[in-house]
């Protein structure tokens, strides 16, 4: 591994060997992190390669089972993260930690020590402006505030205390495009002033505009320490997706995934539709495709890029602001976080399975007869627990998805191809739960329902697609079922790796 | 799994849900005795003329039990049953006391604007019934709107409300509803004829128990079979997966359950005035609306056991009358004896709602 050098000049900090367990997870691996006063640096990964929790260590927020953090060639051991404040490492988290009806020289102050000064507060935000060209009002309440102020809130939360490192996890991703210019070129400047920066992203143009060294990590390991003016976004990407490791997943032949296609009727057809989001940013732009019965389309995409719209708009959760969408009526949905917004946890497994479809219901409930199809769709579904009567609680996750599966794709009725669109199937499930619920899918897409699964797992979204299409920046393009060009598509590059 | 499982699990559910609620009823009771002996012996009073006081004005004779128990039982009954159905919705109606005293005044009006009473007095009483399940409704409909308008907490909004109910009542008895001879803070006499009908051999017992049961009856069966009362359950439990998995319209169904809610308080007033009171004035309820939030909880609230639990708390109601009366117990300690088996209430469903986590374990071993 190539560390990039810098002179003489003792690195603002210093990860080396950072390892870090939760449960049976490998979070890190031996990570290392060195980030240079004066400079921008931009911590790359895909989801869940540890990025935020080697930051989350940097702060004190989490202590690594190995290795040693140094601030400016000092060894340190922060047990929290007023320990990492006191050496001048300040974080703004991506959810911002902020007191919403407080003002914003209350938010600063909070967490100080000793009496309350907002005078003081006030006249040090007052300074703060002058020296940064820092626009914030100490007297504005902060939820009156747009999200760029918000985060600006922040910045000054740590910058009042002195921080002389920033670490900022995917500052841009809650602004929008204009806002996040400003942001950076605000970074590049409190940079040049011998101060650091990490920025956490997983946007591959954004650290390559304005980061001066560039960090990859991949499950857990540093893979990558470079200039970025030695890097290209090609060099990144295949740094961040590594080598395709099909020993230990079974695909399925290429072959095999073109004979399905060619056998699908179309259930979902989308002719440039527009999509935008519960907050009015344009999410989905002009996508145009189709999703035939009998398949599995993966969709991929980082967080952020629109997919998450995308889904519920094929659901029908959100409505299309342009183009047209033909879809099914009843579109089954698994929507990622299942305990909010697919199951009632208190409430026995019949009346979760009597939930789809409650919202047009007329009459009365055969409670009854809802209890016989609980109980033919736990069979059918493998769904272990006590009975239909029992609560979702006492129900372990694999289960309760297994029985939001059997739900959503209505697996007792026999009318025509059904739909379904799953987001994120396996999250928290164990590997027998996940190979379970794969299966399912599967099974689902043979007997011929038309099947839109996201993953933000790439691997996942791969071992499971016939075909693929890659959210980037709300544009929908088709892949191949191949690691490299969906996971330069990802990243905003082309299929075939020119940028 | 065996197929005469469901059959006997069932049969064993059921045998252990009895035995569950006797003991809780015996619970309950041992809390009620025991507390009042306690205060008794503390204050000095004799223990045993007081607690058979409270025995002979409840349930001790055929007139006390109709005529003092069910009588003060009608109110908690609708408005534990307005708490029931709001909770259960996902709506924290602290209110049912300003819309009971918004529906007392709204039944007042209608049957004193009646110029003559002929043979349509029935007719009038329907009239004064629905203006003051619409009064109640209004109330709450002021909550409804200001938490889906401006998500104001309902908690807040509906407790000050009541306080705005006590001050419209206040206003209407020394301003326009006041009796004629414009000396005392009360409205005038409601004539016999638009009162609610005594029901025969129940001595003050009205017809408005009959209503409050029905009533009662009719909810606990909307909420148990009807969709939309399966709706207001999914709502209230979980207001995104009703939404996300059930297509349920979330706001549609909380506003509508706001109103239910109020309008089931409200209805309590106009059968009081009607049936008990016959006339408005301030002191109308001994705080019924707060007293049904005990009963809706002790009742886990579902409104069938809320005809239950009622009935206890009118029986302690009377009771603590006749113990003011009969046994010279100040009417405070009468008040503190509620106050324990409301906070008894409150800890029964605090032991409760941590009763999921014994089952985890059990359901846990099944699922491995």
């Amino acid at each position: 591994m190539i560390e990039p050098s810098r002179g003489g000049a003792l690195p603002a900090l210093a990860l080396q060997g950072i390892d870090k367990r939760f449960g049976a997870t490998r979070a890190l691996t031996s990570a290392s992190l060195r980030v240079h006063p004066g400079t921008v640096h931009a911590l790359l990964g895909e989801n869940g390669a540890g990025k935020s929790t080697l930051m989350r260590i940097a702060y004190g927020m989490e202590r690594p089972d190995a290795g040693t953090i140094q601030v400016r060639g000092v060894t340190v051991r922060f047990d929290s993260p007023a320990r990492a404040i006191a050496h001048g490492i300040g974080m703004v988290h991506q959810h911002f930690t902020l007191v919403p009806v407080m003002t914003v020289a209350e938010n600063v102050a909070l967490g100080g020590h000793g009496t309350l000064d907002l005078q003081w507060t006030i006249s040090g935000l007052h300074q703060l402006s002058e020296r940064t060209g820092f626009a914030l009002d100490p007297q504005a309440h902060v939820e009156l505030l747009p999200v760029a102020a918000q985060q600006r809130v922040e910045i000054a939360k740590a910058l009042m205390r002195n921080a002389r490192l920033l670490i900022l996890d995917e500052p841009t991703a809650v602004l929008p495009p204009s806002e996040g210019t400003t942001l950076l070129r605000w970074l590049r400047g409190f940079a040049d002033q011998g101060n650091a920066v990490v920025l956490i992203t997983h946007k591959l143009s954004e650290a390559l505009s304005v980061a001066d060294d560039v960090t990859i990590l991949r499950r857990g390991r540093t893979v990558l320490a470079a200039r970025a003016a030695d890097a290209s976004a090609a060099s990144l990407t295949s740094a961040m997706l590594g080598a395709a490791d099909s020993g230990d997943r079974p695909i399925h032949s290429p072959a095999d995934r073109h004979e399905r296609r060619t056998a699908a009727a179309p259930v979902f057809r989308a002719e440039r539709i527009t999509v935008v989001d519960p907050a009015g940013i344009v999410s989905v732009r002009a996508a145009s495709f189709v999703i035939g019965a009998g398949e599995i389309v993966g969709i991929a995409g980082v967080e952020g890029s629109g997919q998450r719209e995308l889904l519920r708009a094929l659901a029908g959760r959100l409505p299309v602001a342009s183009g047209t969408l033909e879809r099914p009526n009843v579109v089954g949905f698994v929507p990622e976080d299942r305990h909010r917004d697919a199951v009632l946890l208190d409430r026995p497994l019949t009346e979760n399975i009597a939930l789809r479809g409650a919202g047009v219901r007329r009459g009365l409930i055969d409670w009854r007869a809802m209890g016989e199809r609980t109980e033919s769709l736990m069979r059918a579904f493998d769904v272990r627990a006590a009975g239909p009567r029992a609560p979702m609680r006492t129900v372990s996750g694999g289960n309760q998805q297994k029985l939001v599966l059997a739900r959503e794709l209505g697996a007792e009725q026999s009318s025509g191809p059904s739909a379904i669109v799953v987001e994120n199937p396996t999250r928290g499930l164990d590997v027998r739960a996940m190979a379970q619920v794969h299966d399912r899918l599967r099974r689902a897409r043979d007997s011929g329902a038309a099947v839109a699964v996201y993953s933000s797992d790439v691997d996942e979204v791969l071992e499971l697609a016939d075909r693929v299409l890659v959210v980037y920046a709300g544009t929908v393009r088709e892949a191949p079922v191949d690691r490299d060009p969906v996971g330069r598509l990802m990243l905003g590059g082309e299929i075939d790796g020119s940028d | 799994m065996d197929p005469t499982e469901p059959v006997r699990s069932r049969f064993h559910a059921a045998r252990h849900a009895l035995v569950q609620e006797a003991a809780l009823t015996a619970m309950v009771v041992a809390a009620i005795g025991g507390s009042a002996a306690l205060l008794l012996f503390l204050v000095g009073f004799p223990i045993l003329q007081g607690l058979a006081a409270l025995w002979t004005g409840s349930f001790g004779s055929w007139y006390a039990f109709t005529s003092a128990t069910l009588v003060r039982a009608v109110p908690l009954l609708l408005t534990g049953c307005a708490v029931a159905l709001a909770f259960r919705g996902g709506v924290f109606n602290i209110g049912a006391e300003g819309q009971l005293l918004i529906g007392a005044a709204s039944a007042a009006t209608v049957v004193l604007a009646v110029p003559a009473v002929g043979t349509g007095a029935p007719i009038w009483i329907v009239a004064a019934l629905i203006a003051a399940a619409v009064g109640g409704a209004l109330l709450a409909a002021a909550a409804a709107y200001l938490r889906l308008r401006y998500g104001v907490l309902e908690v807040i909004s509906t407790i000050m409300l009541n306080f705005v109910a006590v001050h419209v009542v206040s206003y209407l008895v020394r301003g326009p509803l006041q009796e004629p001879t414009h000396v005392y803070p009360q409205s005038a006499t409601i004539d016999q004829a638009l009162r609610l009908p005594h029901i025969s051999g129940a001595g003050r017992l009205h017809m408005g128990f009959v209503l409050a049961l029905m009533l009662a009856v009719a909810t606990g069966w909307m909420l148990r079979y009807t969709a939309a009362g399966f709706r207001l359950l999914a709502t209230g439990e979980s207001p995104s997966a009703a939404a996300s998995a059930g297509g349920i319209d979330v706001r549609g169904t909380t506003a509508r359950v706001f109103l239910l809610s109020g309008a089931l308080a409200g209805l309590a007033g106009g059968v009081e005035v009607l049936g008990v009171t016959f006339a408005l004035y301030e002191n109308i309820s001994p705080g019924y609306g707060y007293t049904a939030i005990a009963v809706a909880l002790l009742a886990r609230l579902d409104p069938w056991r809320v005809v239950v639990t009622a009935v206890l708390f009118g029986a302690l109601e009377a009771g603590a009358g006749a113990m003011q009366r009969d046994a010279g117990v100040p009417s405070t300690l009468v008040s503190v004896i509620e106050a324990t088996l409301i906070l008894a209430a409150v800890a029964v469903q605090a032991i409760r709602s941590r009763r999921p986590a014994a089952f985890d374990t059990r359901a846990r071993s099944v699922d491995a």
